[in-house]
């Protein structure tokens, strides 16, 4: 047994209207951990969470909470709160009202209820807001309000269902390291579902990466960006040039029309594999000085650095490059051992 | 401007079928037969303050049994998923695609003293009940014509709330109960005044449903206003002096409602117990 397992997940399956859309899901949670579940719409990360809030009852597989099952424990006798998608406060009552809600359940004194929502009004910044109508809010002041209404109540763990998605760019980047603080001083186990992976990386201690109701991956966010287990983790997780290869023998690979020197191992002999290259990693040399050449076909400026497609020989490179080429110019690319990626080739 | 002016056609019309017929009212409640000034007709309404009651108590009834069924249904619609939630709906509208005297005459039939029901008890020996021309009848056909007034303003509220809204109010711990009372039931108070208003104000001022079903010891206001009308006792002045008093009942529980239907009093009410 592992230490300060708070959720476990054991070989959960969940059918919807006769189609599968969880599979043999196994996850265990640490204590104080934050935790992103990744993947695209439909790949059943939200059914995950709503599962540990018991809002959809597992087809098959348990559910464990702080070493016990929970499968048939109803969503307001779990130690677990949420925060909703699209906020869900109450529009019948102001912010101060919506923070008390669990409280007043809860029976928490009148004078305790007090002191805990300015504290909560604090840390989401938030004072002064007490009498406005849930309505009469700004997105991002929603947010805080569900956040601060879900903290109020001291759960082990914090559900959040894409929290920000509602926000705009420069909000939603506040808000992270907003979350992020929060979590971290309040030191409790936060579960949050999106489908951005520049969020997942940026706020989580581990990242599991999910697809038609699987899980393909969990690890850090290091692990997944530099080790994916396959193309789709590889392109999911930020923009990637991925392409067949083969493994000549072990630290060699054969790809691009050439052999690189590389740091991965444990693959057979000629094993055809995938290999990742993020764009930031293919270095443009002169024609002259490249393994690789191809001729640049676009450039577009995205403010820290150049997005260049590259065609060689058919393939279409990506590469991000602080230095502009001219679009017709034949230019060579380089790719250093440690940034080439190997992945076992998938089948289909 | 815009707004105004696109407004005139509906301004005519309810000048010509509102505001002048409610002058017309007026006029005859307060003028005797040659078109002389008076008082007598209003204080002649006091003789019928039992029927008055009678009406209002008839249709408080009717509006509180509407409300008890109609909530639940409400709910159990507006939650029901896309092809349930149409055919409930159509169910519930359904009996207003058919004429109102129709419906009425098929309670009749149904109630009669040798009607469908008792003659159906009496194949086990139970019975005959005397169903028809008695008050349960007339408030049965009151909450049967008007359960649809009640339930499709309930329906209308309660599909806006949010479901996330009561997932959320369990998130923080709150049993079905405490949901209901505390999101559900005030979240659903505009749909209950509305449905009160709507199922009410038709029930305390029908006659028909009082003389087809309620014999002649059930007398509403209604009947009474229309006899003056349209009846042996013809005096239009008194018609309209009813008239405009039950008008003023009307008015007077609609205003009373307001009052006590405010959000905040509903839910401090329930909860500080």
């Amino acid at each position: 047994m592992e230490e300060n397992i708070i959720v476990s997940l054991k070989n959960i399956a969940v059918d919807y209207d006769g189609e599968r859309v969880l599979n043999g899901i196994d996850l265990d949670i640490r204590d104080k951990e934050f935790v992103t579940f990744l993947g695209p719409s439909g790949c059943g990360k939200t059914t995950t969470l709503r599962i540990i809030g018991g809002f959809v009852e597992a087809g098959e597989g348990d559910v464990f909470f702080d070493g016990m099952r929970i499968n048939d424990l109803p969503p307001h006798k779990r130690k677990v709160n949420t925060v909703f998608q699209k906020y869900a406060l109450f529009p019948h009552l102001n912010v101060y009202e919506n923070i008390e809600f669990g409280l007043k359940i809860n029976k928490v004194p009148e004078p305790q209820r007090r002191e805990r929502i300015k504290d909560m009004l604090e840390l989401v910044n938030l004072m002064g807001f007490e009498t406005r109508g849930a309505n009469q809010l700004s997105g991002g002041q929603q947010q805080r309000v569900a956040i601060a209404r879900a903290l109020v109540n001291r759960p082990r763990v914090l559900l959040l269902d894409e929290p920000l998605g509602a926000l705009d760019l420069k909000l939603r980047k506040e808000m992270q390291v907003e979350l992020k603080r929060i979590q971290q001083s309040m030191e409790i186990t936060f579960i949050y579902v999106t489908h951005d992976q520049e969020e997942a990386l940026t706020m989580s201690d581990r990242v599991v990466v999910m697809k038609d109701g699987e899980i393909l991956q969990v690890g850090t966010p290091q692990d997944i960006y530099n080790e994916p287990v396959n193309a789709f983790v590889a392109d999911f997780i930020g923009e990637s040039n991925i392409l067949p290869g083969v493994m000549k023998k072990d630290f060699q690979a054969e790809f691009a029309g050439h052999v690189f020197e590389c740091v991965d191992k444990g693959f057979g002999e000629n094993e055809e594999v995938q290999v990742v290259v993020r764009p930031e990693d293919v270095k443009v040399v002169s024609y002259e000085d490249g393994p690789i050449d191809g001729i640049v076909e676009s450039v577009i400026f995205k403010g820290v650095h150049y997005e260049m497609t590259v065609d060689s020989h058919g393939f279409k490179w990506l590469i991000h490059s602080t230095k502009k080429e001219d679009v017709g110019k034949v230019i060579g690319m380089d790719i250093l051992p440690d940034d080439i990626h190997i992945m076992r080739a998938e089948e289909e | 401007m815009k707004n105004k002016s696109s407004a005139f056609p509906y301004g005519v019309w309810m000048v010509i079928f509102i505001v002048l017929p409610l002058l017309l009212v007026g006029y005859f409640a307060f003028t005797t037969e040659d078109g002389a000034p008076t008082m007598e007709n209003i204080s002649k309404v006091g003789e019928f303050m039992p029927v008055l009651m009678r009406s209002v108590w008839y249709a408080v009834v009717a509006t509180v049994v509407c409300l008890v069924i109609a909530y639940p249904l409400g709910y159990l619609i507006s939650r029901g998923a896309g092809s349930r939630r149409r055919t409930l709906l159509m169910l519930v509208i359904l009996p207003m695609w058919m004429n109102f005297l129709l419906r009425t005459y098929a309670w009749m039939t149904l109630l009669e003293n040798n009607g469908l029901i008792n003659r159906f008890l009496g194949f086990f020996n139970v019975g005959p009940f005397e169903m028809i021309n008695t008050s349960g009848a007339v408030i049965l056909g009151m909450v049967y014509n008007y359960m649809p007034f009640m339930i499709l303003p309930l329906y209308a509220v309660m599909s806006k709330i949010d479901q996330t809204t009561l997932e959320a109010a369990q998130d923080l711990g709150s049993s079905f109960v405490s949901t209901f009372a505390r999101v559900i039931l005030p979240l659903s108070m505009p749909g209950v005044k509305t449905g009160i208003i709507m199922v009410f104000v038709p029930s305390v001022s029908t006659f028909i449903i009082s003389r087809m079903l309620g014999g002649g010891g059930n007398l509403l206001i209604g009947d009474l206003i229309e006899l003056q009308f349209l009846g042996n006792a013809y005096n239009p002045n008194l018609g309209a002096a009813i008239s405009l008093v039950l008008l003023v009942i009307v008015l007077l529980c609609m205003s009373l409602l307001n009052q006590f239907g405010g959000e905040e009093e509903m839910e401090g009410a329930l909860l500080d117990k």
